[in-house]
């Protein structure tokens, strides 16, 4: 291993514009950035700051007009739909607000379900999804529906299915938004410790709170980021 | 996956299968009541008996005014007899006269198509004899009167009793029934073959109907293929024997039954093909039935293509999933529909005055078309759905 701390995600100059009527509007205006490896960064903003933009960007489900995307060494800022497709399954894991479980397979299926597009025969499926549901504590859930599961239970199937793949970066879109607080408390735990492990995450939310337990936190105000802070300082979003 | 779709909406699946497969069964069902009609309409001109060939006279033409075909009076007996003698791939040369007389039995008459023939008519039309026997070679030699009747004939002079060594009267002259023929019932244009007395062809020429000539001659060629060779042959021997030379007409006609077939065959073939193209009709339908359904599939779904394609399933990948769904509706369809199609026809052979035929060719050609049409139908809202874009389709309510 070197010494010197590997960057995961390298961002520059990434600018996103739209055009309404005639007009070009910038949602995201010349964001520089890295991330290392390992680290935990919130990234935090106001609705319409261009924080939605910047996560879509981070996690390929979207190209910026201009500049640069380095993830893991690989320059994908202008890669091809299905390019992009490959990299979200092969190095992102995504959790998001609404869980975005299937509804009609089991959470077993649900989590084996990036392996699916990754090629992975069905024997090997299911013995790593069974693992990675172990981790998170729902191996005697493995063959119930979303919908027979609790809110806290679904979130942490789509924990296991955003890691099934072993990727590069974790990306959190809320994940504590539609949660009571005791799974909010649990899914923050698991956080922590895949943190610990050493998973590098990115979490999107505007709870404060839920920022601090985050090592960097990052300020989106404007389509440019405001502030660049260690753990511990209390952002105020609005 | 595709079954797991289909499975959540049992009913929709269900109704939108119901399309396919009343069109494959339509169309199984029509191309067999065509076939049926065209194996009745081939048995019923081969029961006139196959690869015939029949000569009759030429007309008459006296100082440029023609009469009728067959008024001529020059086909010889001895023609037929040349015609077996000299050419080859015939199997039954059969001359033969026919005239009505009244058939008197007893107190009852009955007035009937007398024929005089050789024994070897009795083959060439396929004829039984139900009591009794059939003209013999000898009975023709020796100008016997003799005859052999059909049953309409038989149950208008003699009811029921049996008519079989009796004698009946033709034209005042006696004749001794020697057998009653096996019924044939009506033929393809409507005549009843069994209103027919049968006599000797010398009796009927030398004894009933002082003829010197032959109205026709019913030719059996052994080899379908041999058709136009042996018609051919036929012409060249009897223009010889008539003394026909040059340039001058024919003064008897050879006629081909399987030219006959053929027409008839042929417009069946098309009677068929218009049948099974009407319910091929509803089976394209039943394709856009998919299509539609296929439609609300993707939309009500978007967000579950939303979530693949976040977790890496390609155009393709989704692409597949929803073309897979449109085929295996079309598979099953068919498959139900092949089912439904063949009990459909055996119900009509069974219960309706048709005759039908199932041959594979209209089962695999309506079952590859519903395979075809649930794939035709599936690329449109396939590609509909592969081309969705991520985010948009995550964030589909």
């Amino acid at each position: 291993m070197s010494n010197i701390e590997k960057i995961t995600i390298s961002l520059r100059g990434i600018k996103k514009l739209y055009k309404v009527g005639n007009q070009e509007v910038a949602a995201l205006n010349g964001i520089d950035l890295d991330i290392k490896e390992g680290e935990f960064a919130a990234l935090m903003g106001p609705s319409g700051s261009g924080k939605s933009t910047l996560m879509n960007i981070l996690g390929c489900l979207d190209r910026p007009s201009v500049g640069s995307y380095k993830l893991d060494g690989q320059e994908v800022a202008h890669l091809s739909d299905d390019m992009l497709a490959r990299t979200r399954n092969q190095k992102i894991g995504f959790v998001f607000q609404n869980f975005n479980l299937l509804s009609r397979i089991s959470a077993l299926e649900n989590v084996a379900l990036p392996l699916v597009y990754a090629g992975v025969d069905s024997d090997e499926r299911e013995e790593r999804a069974m693992y990675f549901l172990e981790q998170v504590g729902l191996a005697d859930r493995a063959d119930h529906q979303p919908n027979e599961l609790s809110g806290g239970q679904r979130q942490r199937v789509a924990i296991a299915r955003a890691l099934v793949n072993d990727p590069q970066i974790i990306m959190a879109d809320e994940p504590t938004g539609n949660l009571d607080t005791k799974s909010t408390k649990e899914i923050m735990e698991i956080f922590q410790s895949m943190h610990e492990k050493g998973r590098t995450i990115i979490l999107v939310t505007h709870e404060p709170d839920i920022a601090v337990c985050a090592s960097r936190q990052l300020l989106v105000r404007d389509g440019v980021i405001t502030r660049d802070e260690g753990k511990g300082v209390v952002l105020d979003v609005v | 996956m595709a079954f797991t779709a289909l499975l959540a909406n049992k009913m929709r699946s269900l109704l939108t299968m119901l399309g396919i497969i009343i069109g494959v069964g339509a169309v199984i069902a029509m191309v067999s009541v065509g076939m049926g009609v065209k194996s009745d309409v081939v048995n019923s001109i081969s029961s006139l008996g196959s690869n015939m060939l029949i000569v009759s006279p030429g007309s008459t033409n006296r100082g440029g005014v023609r009469g009728a075909a067959g008024s001529r009076t020059n086909l010889k007996y001895d023609d037929a007899k040349a015609i077996k003698e000299k050419i080859k791939n015939i199997d039954f040369v059969s001359p033969s006269v026919s005239r009505s007389y009244q058939i008197v039995y007893g107190n009852q008459n009955w007035n009937s198509s007398v024929m005089g023939v050789t024994p070897e008519y009795m083959s060439i039309r396929s004829l039984e004899v139900s009591t009794g026997s059939f003209v013999s070679e000898s009975d023709n030699n020796k100008r016997n009167r003799v005859a052999v009747i059909g049953s309409t004939v038989a149950t208008n002079l003699f009811g029921t009793a049996n008519p079989v060594g009796q004698n009946i009267r033709v034209n005042n002259q006696p004749f001794k029934v020697i057998g009653v023929l096996e019924s044939k019932g009506q033929s393809s244009m409507g005549q009843d073959q069994d209103d027919v007395v049968i006599v000797p062809l010398t009796t009927a020429m030398e004894r009933l109907m002082a003829m010197d000539y032959v109205s026709s001659v019913n030719i059996q060629v052994s080899d379908a293929n041999k058709m136009d060779q042996v018609q051919e042959d036929i012409e060249v021997l009897l223009r010889q024997r008539h003394k026909i030379i040059g340039g001058k007409e024919d003064d008897f006609n050879v006629r081909n039954m399987t030219s006959l077939m053929e027409t008839m065959s042929q417009t069946t073939t098309m009677l068929t093909i218009l049948l099974g193209s009407i319910a091929g009709i509803s089976l394209v339908v039943g394709g856009i039935g998919i299509m539609n359904i296929m439609m609300v599939s993707v939309t009500e779904r978007t967000r579950e293509i939303g979530i693949r394609k976040a977790l890496g399933a390609t155009f393709q990948n989704i692409m597949m999933q929803f073309l897979i769904e449109s085929v295996v509706i079309g598979v099953i369809g068919g498959i139900i529909g092949i089912g439904l199609g063949c009990g459909l026809s055996m119900l009509v052979g069974k219960f309706g005055n048709f005759t039908t035929v199932i041959t594979p060719l209209p089962v695999l050609v309506s079952f590859s078309f519903s395979v075809g049409i649930g794939l035709f139908f599936g690329i449109y809202p396939a590609r509909k759905a592969a081309k969705l874009d991520p985010i948009e389709a995550l964030r589909y309510e």
